[in-house]
């Protein structure tokens, strides 16, 4: 069973990955059947396990602030700052379209 | 023409009222110089690690516990990703699929026909309510045609209250959402005020033909009071009745509310239906909660919630403080809604009535009346009324001595709300309000003015 087109698309929108080529749309097509073995095993009447920390405890901070005050270090990493503000686009910028873009899933 | 039903169902964001966020040791403070409040989990640095505030736990089952919902013993961490710039991650920690408390309920009053003699009872259900992060706030400057971003607000800890779509009207919204407020302020979980952003509603409305399955519902966000609650949710119905019954249709779109304008408007930024890929959070245990008879015996206290603890140090909820209220000095139930619905006023009452002879049904008639609508016209709070509950009970008490007239009462409570420091006795000596008690004394004044008019 291959992935759709759509389905990559679909992906690219919504994680802004880049398949590229054949090769990374393989890459996903075999991480897809390694995951798919899973179904291999009968899980009636198991309950999922969501995560292996499910057995630790989840620690509980105390309400303190110990944090904060380095807006400086913080905007180090700015490309672009306007008086201590982060800059973005006014908007989210969406992928375009399959159809709009020179991709290699066009060919697909 | 077949009549239509509207169904109207909220999404509530209340902002946990703690020092810290939910997942981070910065502070949570409004009106700060922007991203002084931001660690660098908030920021999303690489290898920050979410650590969860127990203050905002107890918050949320304290909220769930008053909204008689079920605590779950186990709750769970989500994932929910979608792109905004005031939102670091690219993810949003939320409570997807079991959120702390679910199925509870609210009840609320509504007065009928505007008449607060009669007020009707009605009850909402709450589906759950979820622990989860704010975002940070844009700042659009279309000039430049770029967005401003302040973290400040990012990671701040919410609890999200869904009521289901039991009501039919932006009164009954609004009342609700009114209820809600009074029950978080007095549990202290969340100041709720909606104006700095702590308490936000996102309305689903749709109408239909009773009978026929519920029509398409788009969402309204946007709403900055709860006066603009109710009007944003009558527009938004009349607005789909009336495209219904022009043969239109109705998007499942979102729509921002145009407070000016008094209308909805589509929303830009939000194309179709999102898919938020939930996940679980990888890095976060369930959350365990506990009660008297699950207690474990060797835990570090400080790493246990117990829910019974936390029940039995419940305040009184506004509707029980309402029928003590009524129970204790006799005033009718609608004065306790009023009493209540004003910040500190239902203290201000007790105070008055504590230092008077004056009986409280009397009291509460000086107080709705006369010092409520002084207060309004002067857009002054309970705090910051000029006269105290001490000189209006000195003032109500030369009343119930008869040593003034009602209308002389009156007149003082005018010079006293100057606030220039006098008592309400050296008000009456100084506008000579004195009752006349003396017999002799009335006669003679009575005689002199019948002897005038005989002269005429």
């Amino acid at each position: 069973q291959r992935v759709s087109v759509e389905v990559l698309e679909h992906l690219e929108h919504l994680a802004l990955v880049d398949f590229r080529d054949a090769e990374g749309v393989e890459r996903l097509q075999k991480a897809i059947q390694f995951a798919d073995q899973l179904h291999e095993v009968n899980t009636d009447g198991v309950e999922p396990m969501d995560s292996v920390l499910e057995d630790r405890c989840l620690y509980l901070r105390e309400d303190d602030v110990t944090e904060g005050n380095c807006t400086k270090e913080l905007l180090e990493n700015a490309r672009e700052k306007v008086e201590e503000y982060f800059v973005a686009p006014p908007g989210n910028i969406p992928l375009p379209k399959l159809e709009e873009r020179e991709t290699f899933l066009q060919g697909s | 023409l077949a009549p239509w039903v509207p169904v109207v169902g909220l999404e509530i964001h209340a902002q946990i009222s703690s020092n810290s966020k939910l997942f981070s040791g910065s502070q949570v403070q409004f009106a700060a110089p922007p991203n002084s409040l931001v660690s660098f989990f908030d920021a999303s640095l690489p290898g920050t690690l979410p650590v969860l505030n127990r203050r905002c736990v107890e918050a949320a089952v304290m909220t769930g516990l008053a909204l008689n919902c079920s605590i779950n013993k186990k709750s769970l961490f989500d994932r929910k990703h979608y792109f905004y710039a005031d939102l670091p991650a690219g993810y949003q920690i939320t409570q997807q699929r079991v959120p702390i408390a679910v199925n509870g309920s609210l009840s609320y009053s509504l007065c009928i026909d505007n008449k607060m003699s009669q007020m009707v009872t009605k009850t909402v259900r709450i589906k759950q309510i979820q622990l989860e992060q704010d975002s940070g706030k844009s700042l659009h400057d279309d000039t430049r045609s770029q967005t401003l971003v302040d973290l400040n607000r990012a990671g701040v800890g919410l609890m999200e209250v869904v009521m289901e779509p039991d009501m039919c009207c932006g009164e009954e919204a609004a009342a609700a959402v009114r209820e809600l407020q009074l029950i978080l302020q007095t549990l202290g979980s969340s100041q709720a005020v909606m104006a700095e952003g702590q308490l936000r509603v996102d309305a689903n409305v749709s109408v239909h033909h009773p009978g026929e399955p519920y029509g398409v519902r788009t969402e309204v966000k946007n709403i900055n009071s709860i006066r603009f609650l109710a009007k944003a949710i009558d527009y938004e119905i009349q607005r789909q009745i009336e495209e219904l019954e022009n043969g239109g249709t109705i998007l499942n779109e979102t729509r921002a509310f145009d407070s000016k304008l008094g209308c909805t408007v589509p929303m830009r930024d939000k194309e179709g239906k999102q898919d938020y890929r939930f996940m679980p959070e990888p890095n976060l245990p369930p959350l365990i909660l506990y009660d008297a008879k699950s207690l474990p015996a060797n835990m570090n206290h400080q790493q246990v919630i117990n829910i019974d603890w936390i029940h039995e140090r419940l305040p009184d909820l506004p509707s029980v403080k309402r029928k003590k209220l009524v129970e204790q000095y006799g005033i009718l139930p609608e004065h306790s809604f009023t009493l209540l619905n004003e910040d500190g006023l239902g203290e201000f009452f007790e105070s008055v009535v504590k230092q008077t002879q004056m009986k409280p049904k009397k009291v509460i008639g000086w107080i709705l009346k006369d010092l409520l609508s002084y207060l309004k016209q002067h857009s002054l709070t309970v705090k910051e009324s000029p006269v105290s509950s001490f000189l209006l009970a000195d003032l109500l008490n030369l009343l119930e001595k008869k040593e003034i007239s009602s209308t002389a009462a009156k007149q003082v409570l005018a010079e006293l709300w100057k606030g220039e420091g006098k008592t309400p006795l050296e008000i009456v000596k100084e506008q000579k309000l004195e009752l006349l008690q003396d017999q002799k004394e009335l006669e003679q004044i009575c005689q002199a003015v019948i002897d005038g008019h005989e002269n005429e």
